[in-house]
């Protein structure tokens, strides 16, 4: 399947990077990771990029990473449409200290726009 | 998650636990603090193992045993404030209040056998008693906009919304004065 997966930095981002790397690894999925800005992340893109590429070196897969500036929700839904993107995978959500999930400005945008099928990784 | 809104106004004073009235189904209910006892902890076990999965509220209480006594371990502890609704040794709701940096995030929950009887109100304003007597000065909560009738307690109870962008509203309460001068009062009324 071919994979578009959107991480900015947050823990959730990352949580859903690595398993949409080892998913990739045992399904062959063909995966691009999109590096966004978030400004809710304490992490800089230039780190997250070394994150992942170095999550997809591990599981010794060909992923694409890809920096993609601009407003994180509408160019993640525009990439997956105009390069047939099957699927975006995102962060589940923010977990408060009470333990309330919160989805994040990123993944409602992406939720309520895109036309692939979204998948938000707990 | 940073940069809470909380009302310029110190919430009225509420009274502090226990308290004991007649519900709408006139029930006796005693509204008690949590002292740390186990009886008690079981009690809390027993009514979200039994609570309707339709009124989850972004994911808690959690489903089945074993995830129930891992988040209440989590929101019993020391440095949380928890009260609940008694009906004789049964409980009816749970109200807590989580520690989160200087303020506090506040969840109350009432068994569905329990609901629309009034509990909710005495179980809240106990809750707050119970933190103003402690000190707490601000608390702050997230609601599903689409539940109104916990919307329209909160407001009733003084909490104004501070943010209306997402899916859940964010509510505050201040209630007591800050100790010092507000080192940032932030006056930013602005959009963001």
């Amino acid at each position: 399947m071919k994979v578009l997966c959107g991480i900015g930095g947050s823990d959730d981002s990352f949580r859903a990077l690595d398993r949409t790397v080892d998913r990739a690894a045992v399904a062959n999925d063909d995966l691009t990771i999109a590096v966004v800005d978030n400004e809710d992340s304490s992490v800089s893109p230039d780190e997250v990029v070394e994150r992942a590429e170095a999550a997809a070196d591990e599981a010794e897969i060909d992923a694409e990473v890809r920096r993609v500036e601009g407003d994180p929700g509408s160019r993640l839904v525009e990439i997956a449409e105009t390069e047939g993107f099957e699927e975006i995978v995102l962060g589940g959500g923010h977990t408060s200290p009470m333990g309330k999930i919160t989805i994040g400005p990123i993944a409602e945008f992406v939720l309520l726009n895109a036309k692939t099928s979204v998948t938000l990784v707990r | 998650m940073s940069d809470r809104g909380y009302p310029d106004a110190v919430a009225d004073e509420f009274p502090p636990p226990p308290t004991a009235f007649t519900d709408r189904e006139d029930r006796e209910i005693e509204i008690r603090p949590y002292e740390g006892d186990d009886e008690t902890r079981e009690a809390l076990v027993e009514m979200y193992d039994a609570f309707d999965p339709a009124d989850r509220a972004q994911g808690i209480p959690p489903g089945g045993e074993d995830r129930i006594r891992e988040w209440l371990s989590a929101i019993l502890a020391g440095d949380c404030y928890n009260v609940i609704a008694w009906c004789g040794d049964e409980v009816a709701g749970h109200a807590t209040l989580v520690p989160d940096g200087d303020a506090y995030e506040l969840a109350i929950f009432v068994h569905q056998e329990y609901q629309r009887a009034g509990i909710g109100t005495h179980l809240i304003r106990g809750l707050l008693g119970h933190g103003q007597a402690n000190g707490v000065e601000k608390v702050w909560l997230t609601v599903e906009r689409w539940n109104r009738a916990a919307v329209s307690l909160y407001k009733k109870i003084g909490f104004e919304t501070s943010d209306a962008e997402s899916f859940e509203l964010e509510m505050g309460l201040r209630l007591h004065a800050a100790d010092d001068e507000d080192a940032d009062p932030d006056p930013d009324d602005g959009g963001e």
